[in-house]
């Protein structure tokens, strides 16, 4: 009934699939299976995070550290904190260190840039669950269009 | 009177061919069969509806993958964000393009085919002779042409979207001048593989067991005679195919819809 051609056709159908699928997995999509997944969690409180979403990137140096965790609100004064994902590779961050939000090309995502601090003996290095102190916010164009206008205004 | 009497036969005849359809795939998902002699069967009908509709899903994923590199180069390169191509090519072939356009190929290729095919058989009494030899036509013509669309037309669409990006690749970076770097990179950065890739098989698998359903019912309740199968072989192209179209729609809401 059966035929060997036929077989070894069908054979060769599946095969592609799965070099079809095995392509798609590794050439097309992203690797999302980024190392063990061995991260630690800091923490870094904005006035204002713009367009951060979670799974942005934390970048250092272009070198990308770490993902965005989770965005919430402190619930008393209501600024938002982001939570950061680092990879447990790069766990020697002072707390020295600073953290922007900032924008990859003009209209570009955006991602969240980490600054290493300078060490010596009184610095304490940042670990799990630790807040990143020296946070600049996101730019957002209206704010600085607004500003533009009141000193101009001011000028005259 | 008359005309109330029209609608109530309409009606009752609209509902029993639901019936008889939802007998027809209970039959062909639910029957118990002899996996030894069922693999064989199946074995055949996977050349039949997958290996032979390689040609056609693998020339129009290669050209549709071109000309959507093409179209969106023009539109793109007037914001310099050409570098986007490779997410814009990748995603609509992932998400749409591949599932459907296999999907309407598939229906047009293999499903008039399978109409075809059941409804001679059954004009030729053929599905009677084996009921006859007490061999269940269900479990034996209907079930493995059933399984063997469903596990092809998937493996189909994967096909169809590795070759369209191929084929974005060939006209945005070895002709457009897109780099080649970012092309891929950038592609690689938006493109989930559970949000993009699965949910794309996920569409395919769906539309696979509705094409594969529509043409076997309509082959299966054809009136046997010749115009009774051409008319059966229409109904089976532009009914999967409006299927296809209306649940893409329903599929995209929920999969990327929020």
């Amino acid at each position: 009934m059966t035929s060997k051609k036929v077989e070894v056709l069908v054979g060769f159908f599946v095969a592609l699939g799965i070099a079809a699928l095995i392509f798609l997995a590794l050439n097309v999509a992203s690797q999302s299976v980024s190392g063990s997944g061995q991260t630690y969690e800091l923490k870094a409180k904005f006035s204002n995070i713009g367009g951060l979403k979670v799974r942005s990137a934390v970048k250092v140096g272009g070198v990308v550290v770490g993902r965005v965790e989770s965005i919430e609100l402190d619930p008393v004064d209501y600024a938002p904190i982001a939570t950061l994902a680092i990879d447990s590779k790069y766990d020697n961050f002072p707390d020295t260190s600073s953290i922007a939000i900032l924008t990859s090309g003009l209209l570009g995502e955006q991602y969240l840039g980490l600054e290493p601090g300078f060490i010596d003996e009184t610095v304490a290095i940042l670990k799990h669950g630790d807040y990143i102190e020296d946070t600049k916010s996101a730019l957002v164009l209206e704010e600085l269009i607004g500003q533009f206008l009141f000193n101009q205004g001011s000028d005259n | 009177m008359n005309s109330l009497q029209a609608i109530g036969r309409n009606t009752i005849e609209r509902l029993s061919a639901v019936g008889r359809a939802s007998i027809l795939i209970f039959g062909a998902i639910f029957g118990r069969f002899n996996l030894f002699k069922a693999f064989p069967l199946f074995v055949k009908q996977v050349y039949v509806v997958g290996v032979l509709s390689l040609v056609i899903i693998i020339v129009s994923g290669l050209f549709i993958g071109m000309v959507l590199a093409l179209q969106g180069y023009t539109v793109l390169i007037d914001y310099g964000a050409e570098d986007s191509l490779g997410p814009m090519v990748a995603l609509a072939l992932l998400r749409e393009l591949g599932p459907v356009v296999t999907a309407l190929l598939f229906a047009g290729r293999a499903g008039s085919a399978l109409t075809a095919e059941i409804g001679l058989m059954k004009a030729t009494e053929q599905l009677t002779s084996l009921e006859m030899m007490a061999v269940d036509p269900i479990k034996r013509i209907v079930a493995p042409r059933f399984w063997a669309g469903v596990f092809s037309m998937p493996v189909l669409a994967l096909m169809f979207s590795s070759v369209g990006i191929i084929g974005g690749h060939l006209v945005g970076v070895e002709w457009l001048g897109v780099d080649h770097g970012s092309f891929w990179s950038i592609m690689q950065a938006s493109v989930d593989f559970q949000d993009d890739v699965l949910n794309g098989v996920i569409k395919s698998v769906v539309f696979a067991v509705v094409v594969t359903w529509i043409a076997l019912f309509r082959g299966y309740d054809a009136v046997p005679t010749s115009e009774g199968i051409s008319q059966a072989t229409t109904k089976t192209v532009v009914q999967a195919s409006l299927a296809v179209l209306g649940l893409d729609f329903v599929l995209t809401a929920i999969m990327f819809g929020s």
